[in-house]
């Protein structure tokens, strides 16, 4: 009878930590909840991504506010097509508001950075972001400046 | 010349049939699982307690030394490039795809699988299987799937405690220790970690632990009924789960890369 | 399904091998119901092998085996699980399942094949291990028992269900002389009070004429002599005098095959 209990005991005691432990790691070690809630989807056209990858976040003064839902190639205008999936608590980002596309630190990911315009026009569902501005690729900057200064 | 080419060719057959052996055992006993689970709850239980509850402390204390040396030498070595604050995600990212999973079944292997092909193994070599066939118990129901059962139950929730644990370890050598800022160790490990690597872990160690739990059920209950051939079982359950879950291990890798590219 | 027929095992034209070697041929046995039966031979003649055509854990490749009514060779399995909770059977070391101690151990078959409510059990479990003798001991565990007890506490699981035969596996193998006698009584008492039949397979010869109503020697996977025990060792042919009286060679030679001592000894083994 004793031993029942022990082993009773032992293994709820097993089981709920390693639920716990489960449950710990599905939500305490990932930050991508935003995906399950209510959000709307803008797009945005860019010349060039970068490395820009889907699930990357969005954010607004430094602040993530949705996630990169896809990155589609343009074959007709031939640029890359971003749709950014946003947290519908966010619908007053002004329509003429900027994209651009940002590394985070020296050797980070990168992400999309919204700076806002002044419209009175809110971004909504299925709308375009007008301005653009796209990754900073090193190579190209290197270049630039190499020519330049060969031209001096 | 010819001598050495039929034993290649006589110890491959060998392998092939065991191997063979092994998934017609693991079919059978997949196909009396269901039944196990309502009939003989209590047994299931019962080994569910064998094998996770008396391997959770050697889990516990693993995952922790873990988790301190991968704090220190992510520390070390991410200092170089001044981004020692990814110290958190470097463990998490590493137990959670890889050492939490792989560790834990191997360490599973040694402390449970050993102790299942043992008794299962002895259980045979004292008659206690053809008793139970005798007392028309099929042992294979009665014996084997309950420790199976108890094994596959187990072994993700080891896997998931360990790197539970694991993080706590990194977080103790980076922060408390080399003194790394704790809201950035998390914001950092929250910011790469994404639902597909914890996926990843999570699959690996269901996988693993069907593996691992195969390899000792099978060692046992198919071992040679004397005390050399318990040992001899124990010995091989510990190495053939060794192959048996790095091999699959980089073909879930390669698989779930291949899928989410 | 057990129409009851004047003999309880009946094996007809019994062949087997294993690999090259052959382990039986045309053998031929009948048991009576009722009778203690006994299955002597030299080590090594498959006796236990024997035991495993009788429970079917075994397929013969040629001839057949009745077994109460079934026909054991062509019995499917779920059939064969179920003719065998008509035999009881003992082990050679008694077999009890070290995870459980005495009374567990005795009630195992009714928890497994039963829905008794835990009183009965109680009560007939108890029951069982008194008419071992061994009540007293139903808390200890399997490893605190002797060689003695453990057979005794197997006697009692095997009984536990009511079969109607019961086999015993060298039921006095490595017993003391007192161990032996309860062992022996305690066979002809089973028999003899529960009306069952009772197979037993042992080179004892002694112990086994103390208790067998008839017995077949098995050598060489033919029976050699078969009888009372009484009738075989009057019995003239050489190996069963050899047998039954326990002489060092005869048919079943003292030196295994060895090439000239001779030669060998002047070390021109390179032949």
């Amino acid at each position: 009878m004793q031993q029942t209990r022990t082993v009773e005991l032992g293994t709820g005691l097993f089981v709920f930590l390693g639920v716990g432990a489960l449950f710990f790691l599905t939500t305490q070690t990932s930050n991508v909840q935003g995906f399950t809630g209510d959000s709307y989807t803008v797009t945005a056209r860019f010349e060039n991504v970068g490395s820009l990858a889907a699930r990357a976040p969005v954010t607004m003064a430094g602040v993530t506010i949705g996630r990169v839902a896809a990155i589609d190639f343009d074959p007709d205008l031939l640029d890359a097509v971003v749709t950014l999936r946003l947290n519908s608590r966010y619908d007053r980002i002004p329509e003429d508001s900027d994209a651009s596309i940002l590394t985070a630190g020296l050797l980070g990911g990168q992400y999309v950075g919204l700076t806002p315009g002044g419209s009175e026009e809110y971004l909504a569902d299925q709308s375009v972001i007008e301005f653009t501005q796209s990754a900073v690729v090193l190579e190209q900057l290197i270049s630039k400046y190499l020519f330049q200064g060969g031209s001096e | 010349m010819t001598q050495w080419f039929f034993e290649l060719v006589y110890t491959l057959r060998g392998f092939l049939q065991t191997f063979g052996a092994m998934n017609l055992f693991f079919l059978r006993i997949v196909s009396y699982s269901p039944r196990a689970i309502i009939r003989r709850f209590p047994l299931v239980i019962r080994q569910v307690y064998n094998s996770g509850t008396l391997s959770l402390v050697l889990i516990m204390v693993c995952g922790f030394f873990v988790g301190m040396v991968l704090g220190l030498q992510g520390y070390d070595n991410l200092s170089k490039f001044n981004s020692e604050d990814s110290v958190g995600t470097v463990a998490a990212l590493s137990l959670l795809q890889e050492l939490g999973p792989v560790l834990a079944a191997l360490l599973w292997s040694g402390r449970a699988g050993t102790a299942l092909a043992s008794e299962i193994g002895l259980m045979r070599a004292t008659d206690q299987l053809s008793a139970m066939e005798m007392m028309a118990v099929d042992p294979l129901r009665r014996v084997v799937v309950p420790r199976f059962l108890g094994g596959v139950v187990s072994m993700p929730l080891l896997a998931a405690i360990f790197s539970g644990i694991g993080i706590f370890g990194a977080y103790v050598s980076g922060v408390i220790i080399l003194g790394v800022d704790g809201g950035v160790f998390f914001s950092q490990m929250q910011a790469n970690v994404e639902p597909v690597h914890i996926w990843q872990g999570i699959i690996k160690s269901c996988v693993f632990g069907v593996a691992a739990s195969l390899m000792a059920v099978f060692e046992g209950y198919n071992s040679i009924p004397t005390a050399e051939g318990v040992g001899r079982a124990t010995t091989r359950t510990v190495v053939l789960t060794a192959i048996a879950v790095l091999a699959l291990d980089y073909m879930i890798t390669a698989a779930v890369l291949a899928l989410t590219d | 399904m057990s129409e009851r027929s004047e003999y309880v095992v009946e094996i007809q034209g019994l062949c087997f091998s294993r690999g090259q070697r052959r382990i039986f041929q045309d053998l031929d046995i009948k048991m009576r119901r009722g009778d203690v039966t006994a299955i002597m031979g030299p080590s090594g003649t498959g006796k236990t092998t024997l035991l495993r055509f009788i429970t079917g854990q075994l397929v013969p490749d040629r001839g057949s085996v009745w077994v109460n009514g079934y026909q054991v060779d062509r019995t499917p399995r779920k059939g064969l699980y179920e003719m065998r909770r008509e035999i009881g059977m003992l082990f050679q070391n008694g077999a009890l399942l070290s995870d459980y101690n005495v009374f567990e151990n005795v009630a195992f078959p009714l928890r497994e094949h039963t829905n008794l409510p835990e009183r009965l059990i109680h009560h007939v479990v108890l029951t069982k291990l008194h008419a071992v003798g061994l009540r007293g001991a139903w808390q200890m565990s399997p490893t605190e028992l002797s060689g003695g007890m453990a057979r005794r506490v197997a006697l009692a699981r095997a009984i536990v269900m009511d079969p109607e035969i019961l086999i015993y596996d060298e039921p006095f193998a490595g017993l003391d002389p007192i161990s032996m006698g309860v062992v022996v009584r305690l066979i002809r008492q089973m028999n003899d009070v529960l009306g069952i039949s009772s197979i037993v397979v042992s080179h004892d010869v002694g112990e086994i004429s103390a208790v067998a109503d008839s017995s077949y020697l098995i050598s060489e996977g033919k029976v050699a002599a078969s009888g009372t025990p009484d009738e075989l060792s009057k019995d003239g042919s050489a190996l069963v005098r050899q047998f039954m009286h326990g002489m060092a060679d005869g048919p079943v030679p003292f030196h295994y095959p060895a090439p000239d001592y001779g030669s060998q000894l002047l070390g021109r083994d390179d032949e």
